[in-house]
């Protein structure tokens, strides 16, 4: 049943991919200006030839739809082909960030649940408490303020008032010879703040939503057992209470996940991070085709995997679920 | 006693010669920081300061340039031009090796130039090179089929870097070669590790040929596309210099910081002008007078003192004003609003018009600044500018190369000999559709034409400066292009170098006698 279950999510999902590839690649071709044209203003001019040569080379010439086949016929075989820029296979340079950007998202979505929950349990304990309003405002605030805000904030603040965090980069280059524990915490030290911004939109949602969760749980005749039992209040909070009240946390968490990769986007350009989003960003400029297109593809791919996953461990989180289709 | 006196005083000698200069170990670490983005690092086949920097230190050329403009040898030990200009034989230093071991021969300098005569965008460098011819390993002549006085200088490292035969004669298409991207040359420095986008880190070259040299033990380009973050990197030590920083404000904040230096010079052969195109073919703008007009109404001391807060320098023709061949005697265009006006009027445009002005997206001081000054100041004489922005490069290029525009603000580099990155903007053959930086003002004057292709081949060089005087009176005259000023670049960097890259290429040349006190 289970098998049957992931097959199917595999199907949507590789139907969710095609439908993203062909969408992309559709939607980057009405944005005006020739990539052969940037590639020859970066060359520093060409002659006619040149040019033709160029849309040649990079079957730039052939009609849209016809590039279009070819590059889904590509992408079913793995090849996401070579950056008009850079003459790069796509996959090596998205292998070249993958790293630091998974490092971003991993880190954000760790804190913001594990910062975000216990504020959200803290804050349902007494709801008309202080704490809770103030939960409540942060949160609010949180949501409201773009993440680029955000981080353009931090970076004047720990720049020039507290210049305690590097506010660009993820390592520096004087330490590039250094040791593999001088170089990780280096790689912390510059983490920080990306990070932080990055948690901050969603550590405010879930703290929002654990608060209103563990609320209606607590609620629940199973607690006022469980207190009649004499169970400790920890206990009662983290172990009964959580783990029924984390079900809409675990969903948020998965779909949350597409917003963290887009949000990764801004953050890494704002902090010179040296991951995917900033290569989607600088090639989306340069009408580098290949790479946004790739970039887009490992991103979605990304989504899609979580989301599966997701359905996955909320299957395993509710037994309740697990007999059905 | 006198042995002791002599010790004593040869001891006082030593100490004081070395308190009075500074020690500079060799070695160290020199990390550039940059927001340009290289899309490979052979100079060869593409034109740019973001190639040009990393370029100029893998690889080796025949020639290098002083800060006098004068030729000093590199690969080639001497060199010698034939009397009727139609040959010039390179000898070449016989120690030289490529980074992985093979030797440099004829072989390799014929290759790289005629590769690059094929394959680079500035087509005039050496489009008049027929064949090299290679007598022996270490003698390599060209042949001319007309004398080229730009041949020396197109020879420069940021021109012509000498590419192994054995590595990039192998059928693929050079543009796209992957050896681009992971280099063999013979510079001073070797490649170590390149991340698109991100950095380019060179390693000393043990081998150089040069006994002595580089002082460096690397050298690592950081790309750092925001401005605020390159100026926090130079203010907090992380990056030891910044070249091409343009921007007043950028200019000013460094200048406070004790321990940098900011420099104007090492971009006298970049020769960047920041100007005003027009499109010679709208109907409005066809007419000279309409185009003298908006000259005239034009305030060059206003854009260069106060919205460049006097960082950059008036440039009053098509070729900038340090180089040998400039004349100083062509129209200035001085601000005179009545002129203009009575110019508007005679052209039939009494009662105004509208136009519409395009800016390159990138630095706002040159560029969308001076758009919008143009906008207020051009009222003043009945235009209705419009100001067309554009999101990206791309939009802009396209607009611009496929003529659907009127006035457009551009910046462009002569490339140290006017053949090289002047003619290629008035020459009626480089009108060519679809393609940027090429003449896309649509300018044709028979006469231009034919001073810059005499120009092209004028061996005596108060001959040419003759030529390029006519040709920059006619084209002050025409006015296809109002040349505002130059682009004011400037180098900031720490006081901890010595010997900086300061020459007529600035850091697009070897910095293999840079020293640096990390």
């Amino acid at each position: 049943m289970t098998f049957s279950f992931i097959l199917r999510r595999i199907g949507y999902g590789l139907l969710l991919m095609l439908g993203v590839v062909v969408l992309n690649f559709l939607l980057i071709r009405l944005a005006p200006g020739d990539p052969a044209v940037v590639i020859a203003g970066e060359m520093g001019g060409a002659t006619q030839e040149m040019l033709d040569q160029i849309r040649a080379d990079y079957g730039l010439d052939k009609p849209v739809l016809v590039q279009l086949g070819i590059y889904i016929t590509n992408i079913a075989q793995f090849d996401l082909g070579e950056s008009f820029f850079f003459n790069q296979p796509v996959a090596k340079l998205i292998g070249q960030r993958i790293g630091p950007t998974i490092l971003l998202v991993i880190t954000a979505q760790i804190l913001s649940i594990l910062i975000g929950v216990f504020l959200g349990v803290i804050a349902a304990r007494k709801p008309n408490g202080v704490l809770s309003g103030f939960v409540s405002i942060f949160a609010t605030i949180g949501y409201a303020v773009p993440v680029f805000w955000t981080g353009i904030m931090l970076v004047i603040l720990f720049a020039s008032v507290l210049p305690i965090f590097p506010v660009e980069g993820m390592q520096s280059v004087r330490l590039r010879d250094a040791g593999p524990l001088t170089k990780t915490l280096d790689v912390l030290h510059h983490l920080v703040l990306p990070a932080f911004t990055l948690a901050i939109i969603y550590l405010a949602q879930y703290a929002r939503l654990s608060r209103a969760s563990m609320m209606d749980v607590l609620g629940s005749d199973y607690i006022r057992t469980a207190r009649a039992k004499g169970a400790s209040e920890k206990s009662v909070l983290f172990k009964h209470a959580l783990r029924n009240a984390a079900l809409p946390i675990l969903t948020v968490a998965g779909l949350q996940f597409g917003n963290l990769i887009s949000g990764a986007l801004l953050v890494e350009t704002v902090f010179n991070w040296p991951g995917m989003g900033r290569l989607a960003f600088d090639s989306i400029l340069r009408r580098d085709y290949p790479t946004v297109l790739g970039v887009l593809f490992f991103a979605a791919s990304m989504v899609v995997v979580a989301n599966i996953l997701t359905d996955l461990s909320y299957r395993w989180a509710d037994p309740r679920l697990r007999g059905r289709s | 006693m006198s042995i002791f006196v002599r010790l004593m005083g040869a001891a006082a000698i030593a100490t004081a010669s070395m308190a009075a200069t500074p020690v500079f170990a060799e070695g160290g670490t020199l990390v550039i920081a940059s927001n340009q983005v290289p899309r490979h690092l052979n100079g060869g086949v593409q034109s740019g300061i973001a190639t040009a920097v990393p370029s100029t230190q893998i690889f080796a050329s025949p020639l290098r340039y002083d800060e006098n403009w004068e030729p000093q040898p590199y690969l080639a030990e001497s060199w010698e031009t034939a009397a009727d200009g139609l040959s010039v034989t390179l000898n070449l230093v016989k120690n030289a090796t490529f980074h992985d071991g093979k030797p440099i021969t004829s072989e390799d300098v014929a290759f790289s130039i005629m590769t690059i005569k094929e394959n680079h965008p500035f087509k005039s460098m050496f489009a008049p090179v027929e064949a090299i011819e290679t007598p022996d390993a270490h003698t390599a002549v060209i042949k001319l089929s007309q004398p080229h006085p730009a041949l020396l200088l197109a020879l420069s490292p940021a021109l012509a870097p000498i590419m192994p035969k054995h590595i990039y004669d192998d059928g693929q298409d050079i543009k796209s070669h992957p050896a681009n991207s992971a280099p063999v040359g013979s510079g001073p420095f070797k490649l170590s590790e390149f991340t698109p986008g991100e950095a380019v880190v060179m390693k000393k070259n043990p081998n150089f040929f040069i006994e002595g040299r580089p002082k460096l033990d690397e050298i690592i380009v950081r790309i750092i596309k925001d401005p605020s973050a390159v100026l926090i990197a130079m203010e907090n030590g992380e990056a030891d210099i910044y070249p091409f920083m343009a921007g007043s404000q950028e200019i000013k904040r460094l200048e406070k910081v004790d321990s940098l230096v900011i420099t104007d010079q090492g971009y006298a052969a970049v020769g960047p002008l920041n100007w005003l195109a027009f499109n010679t073919k709208s109907e409005k703008l066809s007419d000279v007078r309409v185009r003298q007009a908006i000259a005239y109404a034009t305030d060059r001391e206003f854009i260069t003192k106060a919205l460049h807060r006097g960082v950059s320098t008036p440039q009053r023709g098509p070729i900038i004003e340090s180089s040998p061949f400039f004349d100083d005697t062509i129209e200035p265009y001085d601000v005179d609003l009545d002129k203009a006006n009575a110019l508007m009027a005679e052209a039939g445009f009494a009662d105004g018009m509208d136009l519409t002005i395009d800016f390159i997206p990138g630095p706002k001081e040159q560029q969308q600044s001076l758009a919008e000054y143009l906008k207020s100041q051009l009222k003043k004489i009945g235009i209705n500018v419009t100001v067309r922005a554009a999101p990206d490069f791309p939009t802009w290029a396209g607009r611009i190369s496929s003529y659907d525009f009127e006035l457009t603000m551009d910046v462009v580099f002569n490339w140290g000999d006017p053949v090289i990155g002047v003619h290629r903007t008035y020459l009626s053959s480089n009108i060519v559709p679809g393609v940027i930086w090429s003449n896309t003002q649509q300018y044709s004057n028979a006469r231009v034409d034919e001073l810059l292709t005499q120009a092209a081949v004028e061996l005596d060089q108060a001959k040419r400066k003759e030529l390029y005087s006519e040709f920059q009176q006619i084209v002050a005259q025409d006015l296809p292009i109002y040349w505002i000023n130059a682009t004011p670049y400037h180098t900031a960097y720490s006081t901890k170098i010595k010997n900086p890259p300061v020459g007529i290429w600035g850091t697009m040349h070897p910095m293999d006698m840079v020293e640096i006190d990390n």
